[in-house]
């Protein structure tokens, strides 16, 4: 045949299977999925390499050696990077770094055991659970903006917080308690959604399972740990993890709650959005890029130690929906690439 | 917690505990003045309603693909995708701006629409992808043998009948791009185009100094009830959408 390579591929294959409804799809689907990936590629994957190249240049004017304005971007290789950690800068970064931690080990701590909580709890309440859910669902559709003013006003010196437990804490100026301020306010606006996605966990729990358990003779606590959670744990992962990778990049909240140039809650995403803001796009870029690094690693080690089957879920759902739908068919060549790699990310932990 | 989620919006009109002399000024001062509020909410409207709408059409033709044809990559693809909607957003943001900067797209409507879908499109791909699977594949079977083309048959019988799942989608789409904050903040300067996300942060009260709690308030409970009553009405589905998008 002289047909190229990747064409050559189909009409090999073709005469090997029945005609199928959906017979030589490659081509149809790279059409259909190319819109897709292409807005992502354009919003998403050229920003990373832009960013990436971005932080090695400045912007703006400067002086050159011998005292001339120059303008427009220049190359500074990673002086971006190295201004990052040190001086000045460094202690910013750092205390932003240390914000950003410290929130994501805080919150999703706190978050996970209250939506664990919540949710067996809604697995019992039958009665008014519409209710419940609904007013779970509520604090998470609400704009994380109009949360963290709500939040404002509820720290206020002379607000409610304050009436409630008979202080007067300056809440959202500085220090430790504007932390707690934003850790109560996130914990509020997002604990229900962990409880939520867990409470999908739980209801895929057969009932004869627990009763298992009950003619077994096991106690609350033991039903609780040796079956509620294993069983549970594929969905509070990815939860967990979602949540994970929201707070590393939490802006809205401190922004809006506390405010800009805070010490006490200054995050990466903060930093990186300042410094975009006053026009030093390279060391904005920088950050963002060190942020984006960092959320990765935190991503991968999640789903590596963990084993938090987000991509696996995919896999995994694919026989089950192959059952009535696609039905995989009997390729007599290797599985396709992706099937193994995907397969290799499920099994693999 | 939860008594507070319904306890608030009804008593956050008055700085006292208890909404003593009720009155709706706030939301009078909210709509009047040159705050551009009526403006800010439209904006978002209008933001909101492109991000779903875009995200919807391209989104469902790559959800189907998806959900029904047996490719090569297809999981490296769907992997991709999922991948995609766990970037921080201020590293999308940054050097967008600088472009956008540079084709003078700032404070247009464009420039908040197009970096959304960053977040948007793979949250919709990923939940309509769940719902195209659960429909039978026997109707477009049917309607193939009734001599449709795959793509009739995807456009006359698979999108009416998944009409509940898009428009689940659409629901938390809508709700995932009306707060969002970060994009509109960046990319805008100039009320007239601001989204009410912003523009609510950003109010400063009559008298310059003193924090308009009232008004906040009341421009709060005006931007999240579209979004409590959308919640309210179709819990169920959005429950199914978001468990469908995170776990199954």
């Amino acid at each position: 045949m002289t047909v190229s390579a990747p064409v050559a591929e189909r009409p090999v294959r073709k005469p090997k299977r029945q005609q199928r409804f959906d017979e030589g799809t490659g081509r149809l689907a790279a059409i259909l999925l190319s819109p897709t990936l292409l807005v992502l590629a354009v919003v998403v994957l050229f920003p990373i390499i832009a960013a990436l190249r971005e932080s090695l240049f400045q912007s703006g004017q400067h002086l050159d050696a011998n005292g001339f304005v120059v303008q427009g971007s220049q190359f500074v290789g990673l002086r971006n990077y190295t201004d990052i950690f040190k001086g000045d800068t460094g202690h910013r970064f750092w205390n932003a770094f240390y914000n950003t931690t410290f929130f994501t080990v805080v919150c999703v701590v706190l978050e996970t055991v209250l939506g664990v909580a919540m949710a067996l709890v809604m697995a019992k309440a039958f009665k008014g659970r519409g209710i419940v859910r609904a007013s779970i669902l509520v604090p998470w559709a609400i704009p994380t903006v109009i949360s963290a003013l709500l939040w404002k006003w509820v720290f206020q010196a002379d607000g409610i917080f304050n009436a409630i437990i008979g202080t007067q804490v300056l809440w959202s100026t500085e220090g430790w308690q504007s932390k707690l301020s934003i850790v109560i306010a996130d914990t509020w606006k997002t604990a229900p959604f962990i409880g939520l996605l867990v409470l999908a966990g739980l209801q895929t729990i057969p009932a004869e399972v627990y009763e298992a358990a009950k003619v077994d003779g096991a106690n609350a606590w033991q039903t609780f740990l040796r079956i509620t959670m294993p069983l549970v744990k594929p969905a509070l992962l990815v939860a967990v993890l979602f949540r994970i990778l929201d707070t590393l990049r939490i802006f809205d909240l401190p922004f809006v709650l506390v405010g800009a140039h805070k010490d006490s809650v200054e995050t990466l995403s903060m930093l990186a959005f300042d410094e975009a803001a006053n026009v030093r796009y390279g060391p904005a870029a920088a950050y963002a890029t060190v942020l984006f690094v960092y959320v990765a690693v935190v991503a991968y080690l999640f789903v590596k130690i963990l084993g938090a089957d987000v991509i696996g879920e995919a896999r995994a759902k694919k026989p089950g929906g192959g059952a009535k739908g696609k039905r995989r068919r009997d390729r007599e060549a290797a599985p396709s690439i992706g099937a193994a790699a995907a397969s290799n990310t499920g099994m693999g932990v | 917690m939860v008594v507070s989620a319904f306890r608030r919006p009804s008593d956050q009109f008055s700085n006292n505990v208890i909404p003593a002399p009720f009155s709706i000024q706030n939301f009078k001062d909210v709509f009047s003045g040159d705050n551009g509020f009526g403006r800010g909410l439209l904006n978002s409207l209008i933001v909101a309603g492109s991000v779903t709408i875009l995200t919807l059409v391209i989104g469902m033709v790559a959800a189907y693909t998806l959900a029904r044809l047996d490719f090569k990559g297809k999981n490296i693809v769907l992997a991709i995708i999922i991948t995609t909607s766990m970037f921080p957003g201020i590293s999308l943001v940054v050097p967008l701006l600088k472009l956008f900067v540079n084709i003078h797209w700032i404070n247009t409507y464009q420039a908040m629409i197009v970096p959304s879908l960053s977040f948007a499109l793979p949250l919709a791909v990923w939940n309509l992808t769940a719902f195209f699977r659960q429909m039978p594949q026997e109707l477009e079977q049917a309607a193939m043998v009734d001599g449709c083309t795959p793509a009739q048959a995807f456009r006359k019988v698979i999108i009416p009948l998944a009409a509940p799942g898009v428009f689940t989608t659409a629901i938390i789409t809508f709700i995932a791009a009306w707060n969002e904050f970060l994009i509109a903040l960046s990319m805008t300067n100039k009320k007239s185009i601001q989204t009410a996300n912003v523009i609510v942060s950003q109010f400063t009260g009559t008298t310059g100094r003193d924090q308009p709690f009232g008004s906040q308030m009341a421009a709060g409970v005006v931007v999240t009830i579209p979004l409590v009553i959308a919640v309210l009405l179709f819990q169920r589905r959005i429950v199914a959408g978001l468990t469908a998008g995170g776990v199954k």
